[in-house]
């Protein structure tokens, strides 16, 4: 498997760590009521196809990355930096 | 039998090797199966199950029969292909699976037994009693069967591993990939070409072919010569594709050093993985056999195998030789052994309809009805169109069609489509992303349209690489259609059949497993062990499956395939591996104290990937707790030096550094002044506790964070994720220093008085000071921060300085009654302390378990925060941190009960984390989670630890043992 780094270009997989879902981008707010902060943390959908999940290229430029895959074809559709996401300029 | 002037082999350069500790000659480009045919020996091996006499069965790395030990020195290589195994001066071999010899294996009883051993034979006798099935039914059979065996000695060989990248990978090299490789060429794309034998060519070199009137192996050569004098293609010979991977990825075996005699700095098989814009796969197609009585007799092989053994290696088998086929193409063999002048008896065309018109007599419509020669062939009879025959020969040639070689399309789900045309399973369009089947791999078998195929498939390749394909002509070459007509089995006989040589699988054991409903294709190829063999199967699965189709009354395409995944050919784990082998496993880190705690003869505990001083032992010390006990005592009435450079240490810099430690740290660190330091403590955000430490304040915009050595790394990755995910746009940048300075613990009540005669000037530092001092000309940094709850300095300096320091801090501290500590000291001194460690902190324990609910800062938010304070989390049902103190020895894992309690999972009351004994108490010490345990301090628990059989009664406390008032810290 190669990923796209948008700042060091396409590497093995064996330079990124995996972590989980985009969903751990979404925090909800301090008083959101423990339902949200529980499917913030723990609910995940476990899809078969187009999946968006956090990467970080900790053998490259420590960047962490959206990529978006497909769990079934194993194609990689986008990686981008979670940096430049709408945002994440808080 | 060598004939002269024939092959490829260099006969100027002649070596000798044994085989099962004969002596023999062969030439250099000889394989062992080569070099022994040209030396009569046909047999090579007993069988798996029924210990048959086997000779080579084929000229490639698809050999299920000839399958020999490679002695060096004190090591064996088992299950080597003699087909693929090259000879070198002073190659020792020996023959697997028989006893005493070779030619006389008592084990060759199995084969009478026959009747008795069919599939399923072992599940179904070996059943009871039950428990005898692993002490003793298994390992017989293992020993009975089986293949060839280990030294048991650790693998001292080198191997190495190695990536590769192009624009254009080409798999094989005959017709096809030779093409394929020069048209992508000469577009100037960075080409591979990887060829699994010693010699490129595939079939140009095997077979008596001629490419533009020229011989084939001259036209190779010619195209070789011009390849490898591009600067922009590289040929890889012995090199193996074994996987096809995600996004272009490719594994590959390349045997380095296995054609020549051990060399000390030669690897013996390099691992590689290919990265490839596009791929054109000309794997070429594997010949099988046909199945009819006894057709695993030493001498009986492959057709196409016969001709490469020919051609290549110059060597004939045998004198008398006959051929079986359903093609066309495999006629071939025939005429060339006759135009070699060795005598070819007849050929045997299953057809009813094929041409008679050769040099020898052909029979239609022929079937084997039996073979006789017990070490070896030597007649078989048949039957035809015109009645029956015996033929006294010594060879037989057996050809039953081509399987394309798909594998590698297979590897990414790929299913393979069959063809009734050629009777063969070829690759589904598109089966691997970016790869492209040319030439006998999909089914296409002559040799100009191998050409064509690869030509196509490279003009393919260099369209969606964006290059213009070259305008090129090319060569001629025989063109001429395969045709074949199935013949699996043959009916109607007595006797075994066999289809898989390798494991011993026969037509009958095919049909049982279908008779027992294992219908299946997975079901009978699990039932009856075909195709699971090292050679998985490759001359076998398609036979095996037409004949499950037929005793299931279905069609080929509806019994399907089994799945081929990689490797293509054995791999050895050794080879993947490469590097990662005993020290190689995991990065070693030194601290630059390294050699002077090891000229004190500390022995070394690993942290991580760190390795630290454990304790410095002294003259007339016997164990390990007098040392430790010393150097505790050391510090809390002198003065001792650590190293403690493994902690984490960022650098954090920026208008908003301050606000991102806010966010990160549940206290709050942007109050904190410039030049003072805090202890702080880190979440995540599922509320546990992530990391805790000191971090600096430096200046105003400038923080040194310092993180536990074991979480290092998993801190930077958590600020990066924060600072990225969610304040990106904040001003703050860091990074990592740990590797940058070392740092040195001066602890005790004489620290100061140790510091002042090296600093000349000490500096009054408030406890949880900070400032910069220099030492000479040297800029460090002196911290006054304690772990060991005495008053307590961490000084810093550049890497470069920290051994100079190290023994200059030891040596002064010596002059006053002090010395180096190691870490079974520190950790005492901390226990002691009740200060916590990963131990504690392992991630299941949150701020309210430790204590530390109060340093979750109300007035802010931060990472963890809102998730720390649902329910559950915090309350008297939490197991929270206590001391225990006892008067004899508890052991980390241990867990608590109260007195008089069942000792039972339901009853338990918590676990002790970190155990000491502590000379300063003269106690066994203890830190412990106990459910509610903040309200029980006082009360007795009962430990109890069944690893190291302890059994005890302790007394509940507070987590500190030691100067509970802290005044002592800042004395």
């Amino acid at each position: 498997m190669r990923l796209t780094c948008p700042l060091c270009g396409e590497r093995d997989r064996r330079e990124f760590y995996y972590y989980g879902s985009e969903d751990y981008l979404n925090r909800p707010a301090p008083d959101a009521p423990p339902q949200a902060w529980d499917d913030h943390l723990h609910n995940r959908d476990n899809p078969a196809g187009v999946t968006r999940d956090l990467w970080y290229h900790d053998m490259g430029c420590s960047s962490w990355l959206v990529v978006t895959r497909n769990t079934v074809t194993h194609e990689i559709h986008a990686v981008e930096l979670v940096a430049d996401r709408k945002g994440g300029a808080a | 039998m060598r004939l002269a002037g024939k092959g490829l082999i260099d006969r100027s350069q002649p070596v000798t090797f044994t085989f099962d500790g004969t002596t023999y000659q062969g030439f250099r480009g000889d394989t062992l199966a080569s070099a022994l045919l040209a030396n009569d020996v046909r047999l090579v091996g007993r069988s798996f199950k029924y210990h048959r006499p086997r000779g080579v069965l084929t000229a490639g790395s698809e050999e299920p029969n000839g399958m020999v030990e490679i002695v060096e020195g004190n090591q064996q290589t088992p299950n080597v292909r003699a087909t693929v195994q090259e000879v070198f001066e002073g190659l020792a071999a020996r023959s697997q699976n028989r006893f005493p010899s070779l030619k006389f294996d008592l084990l060759g009883i199995n084969d009478r037994l026959s009747p008795f051993l069919s599939a399923g034979f072992y599940y179904k006798t070996f059943m009871w009693p039950r428990p005898l099935w692993e002490k003793l039914y298994e390992p017989l059979i293992r020993r009975a069967a089986g293949l060839g065996s280990l030294s048991g000695k650790h693998d001292e060989a080198q191997y190495e591993k190695a990536w590769a990248f192009c624009d254009v990978l080409v798999i094989g090299s005959g017709p096809a990939g030779l093409m394929a490789a020069w048209t992508a060429a000469q577009a100037g794309a960075d080409v591979i070409l990887a060829e699994e034998e010693a010699r490129m060519g595939g079939r140009l070199v095997s077979d008596n072919l001629r490419v533009d009137g020229q011989p084939g192996v001259e036209w190779v050569d010619g195209l070789l010569a011009e390849l490898k004098a591009m600067p922009n293609v590289r040929l890889m010979t012995r090199t193996t594709v074994t996987g096809a991977y995600d996004d272009g990825t490719f594994g590959a075996l390349e045997r380095v050093g296995l054609h020549r005699a051990p060399a000390p700095h030669l690897p013996r098989e390099c691992f590689w993985r290919i990265v490839a814009g596009q791929t054109v796969l000309a794997a070429g197609a594997l010949e099988r056999p046909i199945a009819f009585p006894d057709n695993d007799r030493p001498g009986i092989m492959l057709a196409s195998a016969l001709r490469t053994y020919l051609h290549r290696y110059g060597v004939v088998p045998g004198k008398r030789v006959a051929l079986i086929a359903n093609n066309d193409a495999a006629r071939a063999t025939a005429r060339d052994l006759m135009a070699a002048g060795v005598k070819v008896v007849a050929i045997l065309d299953t057809r009813p309809d094929a041409s008679v018109v050769e040099d020898c007599p052909v029979y239609m419509n022929a079937q084997i009805t039996g073979t006789a020669g017990r070490l070896g062939l030597t007649s078989l009879t048949c039957r035809h169109a015109g009645g029956t025959a015996t033929l006294e020969v010594d060879t037989l040639a057996v050809s039953g069609g081509w399987n394309p070689t798909v594998h590698l399309t297979c590897h990414m789900n790929g299913r393979p489509l069959w063809r009734e045309d050629i009777a063969a399973f070829v690759p589904a369009p598109d089966a691997v992303p970016r790869l492209t089947p040319a030439g006998a791999c999909t089914g296409t078998f002559s040799t100009a349209g191998a050409f064509r195929d690869g030509h196509e498939a490279a003009r393919k390749a260099l369209a969606a690489l964006g290059r213009a394909a070259p305008e090129m002509t090319l060569p001629q070459a025989e063109d001429a259609p395969y045709a074949i007509t199935p013949f699996w089995e043959t009916p109607g006989v007595e006797g075994r059949q066999w289809l898989d040589f390798a494991n011993d699988v026969t037509t009958k054991d095919v049909k049982l497993s279908a008779q027992e409903n294992f219908r299946s294709v997975e079901h009978m190829k699990r039932y009856t062990t075909q195709g699971m063999a090292p050679d998985q199967g490759k001359n076998s699965n398609v036979g095996a499956l037409a004949v499950l189709a037929d005793a299931t009354g279905r069609g080929i395409p509806q019994t399907g395939t089994t799945t081929f995944r990689p490797p293509y050919v054995p791999t050895s784990i050794a080879a993947m591996g490469a590097g990662g082998r005993g020290a190689g496993f995991a990065p070693q880190r030194f601290l630059t104290s390294d050699q002077a705690s090891r000229d004190r003869a500390a022995p070394m505990i690993e942290a991580g990937l760190w390795y630290r001083p454990s304790y410095f032992p002294k003259p007339g010390e016997t164990t390990w707790l007098e040392a430790c006990n010393r150097e505790t005592r050391m510090v809390r009435d002198s003065v001792g030096v650590a190293d403690v450079s493994t902690l984490g240490k960022i650098d954090l810099q920026g208008k908003d550094a301050a606000r991102f430690l806010d966010l990160v740290y549940t206290n709050t660190f942007s109050t904190l002044p410039v030049g003072r330091v805090r202890y702080g403590l880190m979440l995540r955000e599922d509320g546990h506790v992530l990391d805790d430490g000191t971090t600096a304040r430096l200046g105003d915009h400038r923080y040194l964070m310092t993180t536990t050595t074991a979480a290092a790394g998993l801190v930077m990755r958590h600020l990066d994720f924060v600072h990225q995910a969610f304040c990106a746009g904040w001003d703050v940048r860091f990074a990592s220093v740990t590797e940058a300075w070392a740092q040195f613990a001066v602890a005790g009540p004489k620290a100061k008085a140790l510091l002042a005669t090296l600093l000349g000037d000490m500096p009054d530092l408030p406890f949880m000071g900070v400032t910069d001092v220099t030492l000479g000309k040297v800029k460090a940094r002196l911290f006054r921060i304690s772990f060991s709850g005495e008053e307590g300095y961490e000084i810093a300096v550049p890497t470069r300085y920290g051994e100079a320091l190290f023994r200059d801090l030891v040596a002064r501290a010596e002059t006053m009654g002090g010395g180096p500590y190691g870490m079974e000291a520190l950790n005492v001194l901390r226990i002691e302390k009740g200060f916590i460690t990963h131990a504690e902190i392992h991630g299941r324990t949150t701020a309210f378990d430790i204590g530390m609910e109060k340093m979750v800062s109300a007035k802010k938010d931060c990472i963890g925060k809102a998730a720390a304070a649902r329910p559950g989390m915090v309350g008297a049902d939490r197991d929270q941190l206590v001391g225990l103190k006892a008067t004899a020895a508890m052991g980390a894992g241990a867990h608590l009960f109260i007195p008089g309690d069942r000792v039972h999972r339901e009853t338990d009351q918590g676990y002790i984390t970190s155990v000491c004994y502590s000379p300063t108490l003269d106690a066994h010490l203890a830190l412990a989670f106990l459910r509610n345990g903040r309200a029980r301090h006082g009360e007795k628990i009962r430990v109890v630890d069944h690893l190291r059989k302890i059994d005890i009664v302790a007394e509940v406390t507070d987590p500190v043992f030691h100067d509970k008032e802290g005044v002592k810290l800042r004395a």
